[in-house]
């Protein structure tokens, strides 16, 4: 049985409760056979704010992206991507919302046939025709810079490390300029350093390009350098949102436990 | 008993829902190859894949067929006081029967474990889902030029497994009973029609439907890690291959129809 809890609102914010959600997750569950992991899960993101999803592993956070770049389709609830509701829209009508998104899987997920620089081309080949290729290559060019693996062009992703491979993954996500930045654990697996140099990174583009992020992640401090809000989740449903602060201050066992724990 | 009853219905349920997805999966893959924007280099590429680098294995699967079946119906003609019609039952032999089947079963193997797991490897490790998440249609760009190259080129490799199992054919009889090529090309397609060949070269456009479908259906739905992987493998291997000879059984009869 869920537990239940009041799920204390961010104050002190008024300009962002009264801004139109760019994300808007409404009441979203979703079940794996007989298994819930998301029950009724409410969120908002608008443009240029970060949010990150904490929670202990397994309790829906990739589900959740996933269900808002629509690689899953929730069993009830809604997911609005700027005002439109994607439940139910065939792929090709999916990829006109999606070219407006970038995703940053948890392993990458580069194309392990392709080279560094052809993954983060990849999706301006199939949605640029119109830039030459000269354009194309400058282009890659400029976003391997800004992810700091400019002298990588020609590697595969195997002879990369799994570090350099999330900063192609973050290029390849920047590729089309999106409005909405999805981050599946973006230093999970990383030692220290490089997971400061991750987050680094990302806040580095947040404040470039004031993008909506998502950022799922288990690493508390990951969240708390790169976020404006937290949300935590547990049991499929979100225990408490809103600052860190306004978690340290929550006297909820389950946050101050996970507090302790991080 | 009832555990017999439930475990026999679990089955009959799973082999109807796996055509079921099929069919959707079929509808998803013919939906994005007939709407732009159309994958033309992908599909070059995949022509290259499926026909150039399965000839080697088709010409000499296809020459040891003409062999064998050189040696087997000299004897059994010989028995039978039929050794004028050599030519003729090698060459329809070949040609009508032998050729596609093997073509296909061979295709089969190579094309459909290769698809497979690709296919499969890529699920397995997001990369399918990446395409999908950047605005990409993965039927478009992975399954339909897949799909579309098994087509085009299983005629075409038909061909040259018949030209090669001809050609090894005669060699084989050549060496024990001279028997000039021309003299055999000759008597061998004498009073023959193009409806006696082509319908069963053509055949082979199912065959390539049939191997390419199965093995990207099995490949973008598999699940598992690198069990799954060799699963989706041996499935797209074996249910091409059953489904080949089945379909055969209902084209065979097609073409006897159409082309009496």
């Amino acid at each position: 049985m869920a537990t239940t809890y009041d799920i204390p609102r961010v104050q002190g914010h008024p300009e962002k409760q009264n801004s139109t959600p760019i994300v808007a997750v409404h009441n979203l569950r979703k079940s794996f056979g007989s298994h819930r992991v998301l029950d009724g899960i409410s969120l908002n993101i608008t443009c240029g704010e970060t949010l990150a999803v904490l929670g202990r592993s397994g309790t829906g956070k990739s589900v959740l992206l996933r269900l808002i770049i629509g690689l899953e389709t929730p069993d009830s609830g809604s997911v609005c991507i700027n005002g439109q509701d994607i439940d139910g829209l065939a792929i090709d009508q999916m990829g006109r919302i999606r070219k407006k998104m970038g995703f940053l899987f948890q392993h990458a997920a580069l194309y392990d046939s392709l080279t560094v620089a052809q993954n983060v081309a990849f999706p301006l080949t199939h949605h640029r025709r119109d830039m030459s290729r000269s354009e194309r290559d400058d282009r890659v060019k400029q976003l391997l810079i800004e992810v700091g693996m400019e002298g990588n062009l020609e590697k595969m992703p195997s002879d990369i490390s799994g570090g350099m491979q999330k900063r192609v993954g973050l290029a390849r996500a920047l590729a089309l300029a999106p409005d909405i930045l999805l981050l599946d654990e973006p230093t999970a697996g990383l030692d220290p350093i490089s997971s400061g140099e991750i987050d680094d990174l990302i806040l580095k583009l947040q404040r470039e390009r004031k993008m909506a992020s998502i950022v799922v992640t288990h690493d508390l401090h990951s969240a708390k350098t790169i976020a404006n809000r937290l949300a935590l989740l547990d049991q499929g449903n979100v225990v408490i949102e809103g600052t860190f602060e306004d978690l340290q201050q929550s006297n909820i066992a389950f946050v101050k436990e996970f507090l302790k724990q991080s | 008993m009832d555990i017999a009853v439930n475990s026999a219905t679990g089955q009959i349920d799973g082999f109807f829902e796996w055509f079921g997805n099929l069919g959707l999966f079929f509808w998803q893959v013919l939906r994005a190859a007939v709407t732009p924007p159309y994958e033309w280099r992908e599909l070059i590429r995949q022509l290259d894949e499926v026909g150039s680098k399965s000839f080697p294995l088709v010409c000499a699967a296809g020459a040891a067929i003409g062999v064998i079946l050189s040696l087997e119906a000299r004897y059994s003609l010989t028995r039978f006081g039929a050794k004028s019609m050599f030519s003729v039952s090698l060459v329809y032999s070949v040609v009508q029967v032998m050729g596609p089947v093997i073509t296909g079963l061979m295709v089969s193997g190579r094309v459909g474990a290769g698809i497979g797991a690709e296919l499969a490897s890529m699920k397995v490790t997001e990369q399918i889902d990446a395409i999908e998440a950047s605005a990409i249609n993965p039927y478009r760009i992975l399954a339909a030029p897949r799909i579309m190259a098994c087509i085009l080129m299983l005629p075409l490799l038909t061909l040259v497994a018949d030209a090669s199992g001809l050609l090894m054919g005669w060699f084989a009889q050549t060496l024990v009973e001279p028997l000039s090529f021309q003299q055999f090309i000759e008597s061998g397609f004498k009073n023959a029609k193009l409806n006696s060949f082509l319908p069963q070269t053509f055949k082979t456009t199912v065959y390539g439907l049939i191997i390419g479908l199965i093995a990207c259906y099995e490949g973008m739905s598999t699940r598992g890690g690198a069990e799954g992987v060799g699963r989706a493998a041996t499935k797209s291997v074996v249910l091409g291959s059953l489904f080949l000879i089945l379909s055969d059984v209902v084209l065979v009869k097609f073409i006897l129809i159409v082309f009496p």
